[in-house]
């Protein structure tokens, strides 16, 4: 797989088949995880549940992140080491979302007792 | 000594300027394989992933800071004292007034989305084969999808700004219909300004892609890259169109979704 491009002997001028079976097959798994999310969204409701759901809700888009950049951007049958120049720098995000997610419940915490004592 | 790697200053033949630069340190090396065209694309994107993943956090810190609604989402109502759920904003379609449809108009908008991002992927595979015909028929299914993706948010906005229903009433006694920077009648005035900038900035980057897609294709029509020999233009514009399709995902579950 990593030339999707069929390499036959072509006659000159002449112009080779396409090879989209892998384009719709991604396609159809990232319209299957939205619609997921969609069932996921409508169905579990409950306030109790908000944590789990949110985790799910996580989980699907770094799958469907994956299936992008993995196969559209080409990314999974580039060299092993511009695979890591992208990756690396991108898991710093989310070490930055943890931090400053944290930070804006205390925020908000602190607010609001702010001029209750 | 085509491929020498030592460095011979005074060795340099006469033909040296007209002949392929192909040794290891004069530029016959390529980087990670890939070409520098494509390298910088990639660089480009993780800088602007960077763009993107600020907002997003700085969507996080925000809405944390906020108050979440306590009750069950049927009893919901829109107040400045905590942070809307979005299915009880987004909840319009055009042309079916006064229905509620949560959600609705943005699944419209992610299909056309993900249907642009495969027309784009079979754009650059015909590239790969050369068939100028088949270049341009999915270039242009693209444009479509990225222009009517772009109406679609104009029509978003436009909703979002007028706002619908009997509004909400503000702490200085008035009642606030719609949404601007510093208010809104949806909950905190943070949260419009949020969707501005966040929806605005991915719209401008599909407004910046659809230019560089009419420009392809013009350019395929022109035949300017059979003459180069190959459709890699198409590849680097691919990129950049598949990296809005991604901060779509991310934009759509925790905007809509979360």
């Amino acid at each position: 797989m990593s030339n999707h491009a069929e390499e036959l002997a072509l006659h000159p001028g002449e112009i080779a088949k396409p090879n989209t079976a892998w384009i719709w097959k991604t396609f159809w798994i990232l319209v299957i995880i939205t619609a997921a999310e969609f069932a996921i969204a409508f169905t579990m409701t409950s306030p109790g549940l908000r944590t789990l759901r949110n985790s799910i809700f996580i989980v699907m888009t770094v799958l469907k992140a994956f299936f992008i950049v993995g196969e559209f951007m080409h990314l999974k049958h580039e060299a092993k080491s511009l695979i890591w120049t992208i990756l690396i720098p991108t898991a710093l995000l989310i070490w930055l979302v943890v931090a400053l997610v944290t930070e804006g419940s205390y925020v908000g915490e602190v607010l609001s007792h702010m001029f209750s004592s | 000594m085509a491929h020498s790697t030592t460095l011979q200053p005074n060795a340099a033949p006469a033909s040296y300027v007209d002949a392929p630069r192909t040794g290891t340190w004069d530029g016959g090396n390529e980087p990670f394989k890939a070409s520098y065209g494509k390298l910088m694309m990639w660089f480009f994107l993780l800088s602007d992933t960077f763009t993107f993943g600020a907002f997003l956090t700085a969507y996080g810190l925000i809405r944390h800071k906020h108050g979440v609604f306590a009750g069950q989402a049927k009893d919901f109502f829109f107040s400045t004292a905590h942070w809307p759920i979005p299915e009880k904003v987004f909840n319009s379609f055009p042309g079916l007034h006064g229905m509620d449809l949560p959600l609705a108009f943005v699944a419209l908008m992610t299909m056309i989305l993900i249907f642009s991002s495969v027309t784009m992927v079979l754009a650059v595979e015909a590239g790969h084969r050369m068939d100028k015909a088949d270049v341009q028929k999915w270039l242009l299914w693209t444009i479509l999808f990225g222009s009517m993706f772009l109406s679609s948010q104009a029509i978003e906005w436009t909703h979002f700004i007028s706002g619908e229903g009997e509004g909400t009433l503000m702490a200085d006694g008035t009642v606030m219909h719609g949404a601007n920077l510093t208010m809104n009648q949806y909950g905190p005035p943070l949260f419009a300004d949020l969707f501005f900038f966040i929806t605005g900035f991915h719209g401008t980057h599909v407004l910046s892609g659809v230019c560089l897609l009419v420009w392809c294709f013009i350019a395929t029509t022109n035949g300017t890259f059979e003459k180069r020999g190959h459709y890699e233009m198409i590849e680097k514009i691919g990129l950049y169109w598949h990296f809005v399709d991604l901060v779509w995902v991310f934009v759509f579950t925790f905007f809509y979704l979360v």
